[in-house]
């Protein structure tokens, strides 16, 4: 309940739209039935709750999932929406990351727009010729072009790293100048951990 | 010769590892400050010729000079000076903008050459200026216009100061007024260029001087105007004028 109430904080200092956070979190809904299940098979001792005989064990494992799961994906919510991916990356690399991993992620964010507009016109190009993938045979169809697809991604890589040696590229990417970070942005960043580890040390205390 | 010549080659001459032989020997010299169009049908051997010029391709034999300086392939050090000297400006703008952001783009060749804080950045400024984007310095590339990333591919360019610029096809998947603004801004540099293309009107339009690269070898070379007006030329080396246009 602790660690809920300081994310929901974060999460409304953040200002990020309930709506969007709720929406959000429906892909937590397949954990949430498997959790619900887990009280209705297991070992041991039982339990009466509203006319149903639950297992012990399985109501708390359940309920420990639900709870573990929640906070992990509002934590999540709360990183991806206030955080764009760039800075994430310039995260990373502060935190010392190796800079070829650095390298490829934003390579992939350079690119996922170039490679998905290039998979839709590949689509369109199909479907104008009367293609339509409606069943297990086409499936020859879709994975040609999925191929295609890989040759000329593969293909833009060259050139992409010929362009890059041209302007004098070796091997190592320019380091961001990154501005200092200040006292009152560490203390931000690191008041969640510490909140956190306050829940922890008081409910060991009243346990 | 009044001027320094920025570009020399001689003899150059070139086969692909598979046997194909791309180059037979091409002669040309451009001095420092002209505008010269490479024309040429698919397949002549331009693109391989532009790969000569920063030693991407190795020189098997002949000659390249950049500034009076041999490019020699088995040089590295003298290979990273040559590329900070010959700017490439590559045909698809998506090759040639890799970083997350125009300004870090632009910043790429600049950096590697050594600038750093104020100067990178002043250099940065610049070379956005010279082709009218510095209002998109925090965009990424994927949200400008196709017409608006060839620009910035050119800064990327214009950033490292090169002794030439090099553009490969820059009027190609143009709209009609990117292309203009881009003659616009070919024009307002004072740089040496060597401009790849089939677009013969764009060629005049923006270079005195046009060599025809044909089978491997430079077939002609001259005013554009007279090459332009020799139909005969054209015609036996797959180049023809858009209907319509007469010189």
């Amino acid at each position: 309940m602790a660690y809920f109430s300081i994310i929901s904080l974060a999460i409304s200092l953040a200002r990020l739209p309930w709506k969007t956070v709720v929406k959000r979190s429906f892909i937590e809904i397949p954990f949430i039935a498997f959790a619900l299940l887990m009280p209705f098979f297991g070992t041991g001792a039982k339990v009466d709750l509203w006319g149903l005989s639950l297992y012990r064990e399985g109501l708390i494992a359940g309920a420990g999932i639900i709870a573990k799961g929640t906070l992990g994906i509002l934590t999540a919510i709360l990183l991806s929406s206030s955080t764009t991916a760039r800075e994430l990356l310039r995260g990373l690399e502060t935190l010392r990351l190796p800079a070829l991993l650095i390298q490829i992620a934003t390579f992939m964010l350079r690119y996922t727009n170039v490679v998905n507009d290039e998979m839709e016109r590949m689509r369109i190009a199909r479907a104008s010729r009367g293609f339509e993938a409606t069943g297990i045979k086409h499936w020859k169809v879709i994975a040609n072009s999925a191929g295609a697809l890989f040759i000329r991604s593969y293909e833009r890589g060259e050139r992409v790293h010929l362009a890059m040696i041209s302007r004098g590229y070796t091997g190592h990417m320019p380091q961001e100048r990154r501005e200092k970070t200040s006292l009152n942005e560490l203390a931000i960043g690191f008041s969640l951990p510490i909140l956190a580890c306050l829940a922890l040390l008081t409910s060991w205390v009243v346990m | 010769m009044t001027r320094n010549s920025s570009l020399e080659i001689k003899e150059l001459a070139f086969a692909y590892p598979d046997g194909n032989q791309a180059l037979f020997g091409v002669n040309l010299n451009i001095s420092q400050g002209e505008r010269v169009a490479l024309l040429g049908p698919n397949g002549a051997g331009k693109t391989t010729l532009v790969m000569h010029l920063n030693g991407i391709l190795p020189t098997m034999q002949g000659e390249v000079k950049v500034a009076g300086q041999r490019v020699d392939s088995k040089n590295p050090a003298l290979i990273k000076a040559i590329r900070h000297k010959v700017g490439i400006v590559f045909q698809d703008p998506d090759d040639q903008l890799f970083m997350p952001t125009v300004g870090e783009d632009v910043a790429f060749g600049p950096y590697n050459a050594g600038l750093r804080g104020a100067e990178l950045d002043v250099a940065v400024d610049n070379a956005l200026d010279l082709v009218g984007m510095r209002e998109f310095i925090d965009r990424p590339p994927h949200h400008l216009s196709f017409g608006q990333r060839r620009r910035v591919a050119v800064a990327t360019v214009l950033a490292m100061k090169p002794e030439i610029l090099v553009m490969d096809e820059p009027s190609s998947n143009l709209d009609p007024a990117s292309r203009r603004e881009l003659a616009e801004i070919v024009r307002s540099l004072d740089i040496t260029l060597l401009m790849v293309t089939h677009d013969l009107p764009f060629a005049f339009e923006l270079c005195e001087r046009s060599v025809i690269l044909s089978g491997g070898i430079i077939v002609a070379d001259g005013s554009t105007k007279e090459i332009l007006a020799n139909d005969a030329l054209l015609h036996s080396h797959r180049l023809e004028l858009p209907r319509g246009f007469s010189f």
